[in-house]
């Protein structure tokens, strides 16, 4: 992949001093392991307390503990504080310290709702090697989902594959498709390998990487604008995951679709472990949680 | 719920939508027999529902799972879609 | 009459000659960016081959996705018809094709006499062409001319999840992190394809005898997964990555002016 791993995005925990879990009654985690990231979630009376977000390593569980264990540093809290924990995700059928397995679709409606409130009622979550499209209800209840897996296309691996093949950091991707005097067409291919063709011999007639990157960027959204309008799209409309964090796919999004996002005041790759440390939370009040020591 | 399997690639849309409020009306269901590649599962969804789904090593694969069910001429109403009396299950291809 | 088939393929530009329905003279390049080029470079060898000039040709066909940049203003016929002309001709006994290329596979149901009766194909996604085996070979470290016969030393079938090319290849990084041999992850790359163009093929319909063409064919382990998938015996003719251009230069020789 050459010196400088360009994929490599920020993976990043925190916790808000202002809450004291010792003070909580309900003290529930939830844990989202993908193909790409894993993120862990601790709730505190459904507050959200601490998170984490790493890269999924080459084995599951470990990711799964690892992701839990990095959210607890720093706080006073171990595992054994936990009332409960709900695993999501690619690889949410290997967490085995989990107590229950809930899929991705639910705990991203769920954690959609408690991001951005009960209005929103269609999710748009592009992760790292999934697209998923939920219309959901003002309790965060999935009415109708979609989701792809099959394909990289439209999906952070996707963009990744194009970071590194024009050697820009993928932080720096949204940016820098934004620096062209006029939009270009979006390239022809769908598929990832196809484009990375194309986007190759366009830099050979001289276009510059802002410009391929804008075309690579344009296709994307274009792509997953047909999966929701097969949906159908209602407002208020939200993104989760790694994309959300991309521009340059959002905005073209957004205008193609003629609706604007909610803006995300919370990292959103989180929103599936949240999800599941809401589950988790209510599966504790329904008295299926753990028993405390 | 409208549950909808399968995927978008290069070469074009393959989905199987179920209403899976739909599904729950039946007892029988008598899609899982009728499907010649035994692609359809009964599970329990997240709400504690059972409703049927399609396989999860299907979902990938349906534009060739469903191929000999779907053949260029002389195509027959799919199996699937008939046997379900409560008319939940609609192929996008 | 001297005729011209020009295929341009996705990455090799064939061309194939023909005098009074014999070869005569056949020349290949590399497609890369500079379509136009690469074909009129194919051309020139395929005439050197046969002794000729440009002029000498009555009339030229071209095919394949980049056929509007074949030299000398061709008539343009279909990939799907050039590979069943191409078959049936090196084969009578050909009733379905199945022509495999680096970046689209298509399957075709001929008559006896050579013509389309069904088709089906799969196109825009890599993971149903060449371009995946080459991907794979590229992440399993090995030439793609030698994967094929590295599967054929595999002892046992593992499952392949990832049903596209991109995801595939960071699967097969895995499987070697996990000492998978190598064999066995070619093998099940091989029938990954395998099951995804023989389902495209059973959309037309399987009727023997199975005729395989196109750059891929030369795989001997993709054969192999093929014919297992099919439980059929498969035919494959002499270099069948040419089989659609000499359609086309057939077509070109019985084609009225």
């Amino acid at each position: 992949m050459g010196e400088q791993e360009y994929w490599r995005w920020t993976e990043h925990r925190h916790h808000e001093e202002s809450i004291n879990p010792k003070d909580g009654e309900i003290v529930a985690a939830g844990i989202d392991v993908g193909s790409v990231s894993s993120q862990a979630v601790i709730m505190v009376d459904s507050q959200l307390y601490a998170f984490s977000s790493m890269r999924t390593g080459s084995d599951s569980p470990e990711s799964a503990s690892k992701a839990l264990a990095w959210a607890l540093e720093g706080t006073d809290l171990s595992t054994e504080d936990l009332d409960c924990v709900v695993g999501t995700g690619y690889g949410r059928v290997n967490i085995p310290f989990a107590d229950k397995a809930i899929t991705e679709i639910a705990c991203h409606a769920r954690g959609g709702n408690f991001m951005y409130g009960p209005s929103v009622r269609t999710i748009l979550d592009m992760g790292g090697q999934d697209c998923k499209i939920i219309r959901c209800d003002e309790k965060g209840k999935v009415g109708a989902f979609l989701m792809n897996d099959k394909c990289a296309a439209g999906t952070g691996r996707g963009m990744e594959v194009f970071a590194d093949l024009l050697a820009v950091p993928i932080e720096q991707v949204g940016e820098l498709s934004f620096e062209v005097d006029e939009e270009p067409d979006p390239v022809s291919s769908t598929c990832v390998v196809f484009a990375k063709s194309e986007a190759t011999g366009l830099m050979r007639q001289g276009w510059p990487k802002s410009k391929v990157l804008a075309a690579y960027c344009s296709a994307m959204a274009h792509r997953v604008v047909t999966l929701i309008e097969r949906l159908g799209i209602e407002k208020e409309f939200a993104i989760t995951g790694g994309i959300a964090k991309n521009p340059g796919v959002v905005k073209r999004l957004e205008q193609e679709l003629g609706v604007e996002a909610l803006k995300p005041r919370h990292d959103t790759q989180i929103a599936g472990a949240l999800g599941g440390a809401l589950f988790a939370t209510a599966l504790v009040k329904k008295g299926k949680g753990r028993k405390k020591k | 719920m409208l549950a909808n399997y399968g995927y978008k690639d290069g070469s074009g849309e393959y989905f199987i939508t179920i209403d899976t409020d739909a599904c729950l009306q039946c007892g029988a269901r008598p899609c899982v027999d009728a499907c010649p590649a035994r692609l359809l599962e009964i599970i329990e969804d997240d709400y504690e529902d059972d409703v049927a789904a399609i396989r999860e090593e299907a979902r990938n694969k349906l534009k060739y799972a469903c191929a000999p069910c779907k053949p260029v001429s002389d195509r027959l109403p799919l199996p699937c879609v008939e046997a379900c009396p409560a008319r939940a299950i609609e192929h996008s291809w | 009459m001297i005729t011209a088939g020009i295929d341009v393929g996705a990455k090799w530009v064939k061309v194939v000659l023909l005098r009074d329905g014999e070869i005569i003279g056949r020349g290949r390049e590399l497609t890369g960016f500079e379509q136009k080029e690469s074909a009129s470079k194919a051309l020139a060898a395929a005439l050197q081959e046969a002794e000729l000039q440009e002029t000498h040709i009555d009339r030229t066909v071209a095919t394949g996705a980049g056929r509007n940049d074949a030299p000398g203003n061709p008539i343009e016929l279909t990939e799907v018809t050039a590979a069943a002309i191409g078959a049936v001709h090196v084969d009578g006994s050909a009733r379905t094709v199945i022509d495999v290329g680096a970046e689209e596979g298509r399957a075709v149901r001929t008559s006896e006499d050579g013509k389309v009766v069904d088709f089906a194909v799969n196109e825009k996604c890599a993971a149903g062409s060449g371009a995946f085996t080459e991907a794979m070979a590229r992440a399993l470290e090995t030439p793609v001319e030698q994967i094929g016969a590295l599967s054929l030393e595999s002892s046992q079938a593992i499952p392949m999840n990832a049903q596209c090319a991109v995801f595939a290849e960071s699967e097969v990084v895995s499987l070697l992190h996990a000492k998978t041999p190598k064999a066995d992850i070619a093998r099940a790359v091989h029938d990954a394809i395998a099951n995804r163009i023989v389902s495209m093929a059973r959309k037309v319909g399987i009727n023997e005898e199975v005729v395989v063409i196109g750059g891929v064919a030369r795989n001997v382990g993709f054969i192999d997964s093929v014919e297992r998938e099919l439980e059929l015996k498969v035919k494959v003719p002499e270099d069948p990555e040419y089989v659609s251009a000499l359609g086309a230069a057939l077509h070109a020789a019985n084609t009225e002016a």
